[in-house]
């Protein structure tokens, strides 16, 4: 069973990037969960996301303690949670930055401009699709054609084109770097 | 089959357009907001023929949804932990008028201390309204309960309102795949409501009216009656259920319960969790076994028994707490079955999450009881 970890802060749209993510591993044949767990319910405070993703029905209904994978939103967030916490041996960490940043051994750690990327192509700063795309080009854990198609499916029209257009650009970056 | 990733939340939305209830009266509130959100953009998109009641409370959620299932149409009402609660008075009435409401409850504790987070102590709280309580799984149990709910509820033996309980966040908010099923095979499993007794102008009577000494036992046994004879309406609902759409439900659920020693009992979204311990006890030979209630209200006490008599020990689970004599679930087995060696724990209160390694120590503790009543996952350094 794969298990990632979402950070985010409400509004940024850490909860659709981890449903987006079980949505598009269905599409790629897999079994999948995802749930969101909120602090208290307001813009800007952190937020956390869980995604599971197995080739067997899922059963458990606890929060993800040893996650393969963590994906950070918001690199502010660095100094107040402990993105890293239980994060397994030979684990992913990719963060949504463009700093210098002091990173625990052992972890390989991801870092890409989504906050740019999102303001380049939707005009906003909201990244969670450019997280995915990135999430998809490092982890190879689901396919580029069903986060697009799912992406696609939850943002109509050309809110859905762009999203599907940022995802695509964060997944060729990482995927040159 | 057609398998959707959705939410808990939006299973029930899909049954309650798939029951084609007339009229849906709800106030909003977490976690379960996003109900009333999808069967609103539902009935705006026409694709629920409903009328939908924007209320300015709980209290006048359930008095709409009385007042148009005694006009004889199907209702659906949800709400979660206060808005319950608020709706406390009238859900006596709504079962006392005999109206087959049915009711999501999304499971969330109840203040003080405030919180928005998941047990089950607001629905536990109104077991003794009259109402049929089911709890469900997952997802797929909670759509499939709001369906079976109006089956067994507009029953003419029953006419009992019915309340599919669901746990906040854990369920409401998670996404899994759900089998959504098709119109036709629905209507074939629920034919449009056919109302017994109604408010009808050519027939003028009034409902719900002052009764004396002289009458009021005889509806309070009538409603007694109704919940027994509830039981055989159910069992008849599953196997029609079952036959038509190949999911399989019981008043209780036995999981590898036949040769365990250790039997624990729970309800709810926690028995997933469950399931996956006894499995990986069971791979280092341990006997445990794990015994889902699910239907609570009329309470199955002869199929509770029948599962559980064969275990030298029984953990009962309970994420509520009568003050005083421990969890509800406990008590109402303890009460029936004192024959069984069982012990009852407190877990999971205020959303406080339960992992495999809480449930591996309610095993342990029953194996080795030292007191009737424990509270699992306490801070000791808070305490």
């Amino acid at each position: 069973m794969i298990e990632v970890r979402f950070h985010g802060r409400g509004g940024q749209g850490a909860v659709t990037a981890a449903e987006i993510l079980a949505k598009a591993a269905f599409e790629d044949g897999k079994h999948c969960q995802a749930f969101p767990f909120f602090g208290v319910e307001r813009r800007g405070a952190p937020v956390m996301a869980f995604t599971r993703i197995d080739n067997q029905p899922i059963r458990g209904r606890y929060q993800v303690y040893e996650p393969n994978y963590v994906v950070v939103l918001d690199d502010g967030l660095l100094e107040v949670v402990d993105v890293f916490s239980g994060i397994q041996d030979g684990g992913k960490i990719i963060i949504n930055t463009t700093n210098d940043l002091k990173i625990e051994e052992g972890v390989k750690v991801q870092k890409i401009d989504a906050t740019g990327i999102s303001l380049d192509v939707l005009g906003v700063p909201i990244v969670n699709t450019v997280m995915l795309g990135a999430f998809a080009g490092v982890t190879g854990e689901v396919s580029l054609e069903s986060l697009v198609k799912v992406i696609k499916e939850t943002f109509k029209g050309s809110v859905g084109e762009k999203n599907a257009k940022a995802a695509e650009i964060a997944y060729k970056k990482v995927k040159e770097e | 089959m057609v398998l959707k990733v959705i939410s808990a939340n939006e299973a029930v939305a899909e049954a309650v357009k798939l029951a084609k209830p007339n009229v849906i009266p709800v106030y909003p509130i977490t976690p379960q907001t996003t109900i009333s959100e999808h069967l609103a953009k539902f009935v705006a998109d026409g694709d629920i023929d409903a009328e939908y009641i924007k209320v300015e409370s709980e209290h006048s959620a359930i008095s709409a949804s009385v007042g148009a299932s005694s006009a004889g149409v199907r209702v659906f009402t949800a709400t979660s932990s206060q808005g319950l609660a608020l709706m406390h008075e009238i859900l006596f009435v709504a079962a006392g008028l005999r109206t087959p409401i049915v009711l999501a409850d999304a499971n969330r504790a109840l203040s003080a201390p405030l919180s928005i987070w998941n047990d089950q102590q607001d629905s536990i709280a109104q077991r003794d309204a009259g109402w049929l309580q089911v709890y469900v799984e997952n997802g797929q149990e909670a759509l499939d309960s709001i369906l079976l709910g109006y089956k067994v509820s507009e029953n003419s033996d029953v006419l009992l309102p019915s309340m599919v309980c669901l746990d906040g966040f854990i369920l409401t908010h998670t996404v899994d795949p759900v089998d959504v099923p098709s119109q036709g095979d629905v209507d074939k499993f629920l034919p449009p409501y056919k109302p017994v007794n109604f408010l009808d102008p050519e027939n003028p009577a009034s409902i719900g009216s002052f009764t004396d000494p002289e009458y009021y036992m005889e509806a309070r046994y009538a409603m007694q009656e109704a919940m027994e004879k509830s039981k055989k309406v159910i069992a008849e609902a599953n196997k029609e259920f079952a036959e038509l759409f190949g999911r399989e439900y019981g008043f209780v659920e036995k999981y590898k319960c036949e040769d365990a020693d250790t039997i624990l009992v729970a309800m709810g979204s926690i028995c997933s969790t469950i399931k996956e311990v006894v499995d990986d006890l069971r791979e280092t030979g341990e006997k445990v076994g794990l015994l889902r209630v699910r239907v609570f209200r009329p309470f199955p006490e002869e199929e509770i028994y029948d599962a559980l008599k064969g275990a030298s020990k029984v953990g009962v689970i309970d994420k509520n707490i009568s003050f005083g004599v421990g969890g509800v679930l406990y008590n109402n087995i303890k009460a029936k079955m004192c024959d069984i060696d069982s012990y009852g724990f407190i877990l999971g209160l205020g959303g406080r999450d339960i992992t495999p390694s809480t449930i591996k120590e309610v095993v342990e503790k029953t194996k080795n009881p030292t007191k009737d009543v424990q509270w699992i996952g306490l801070k000791e350094e808070e305490l």
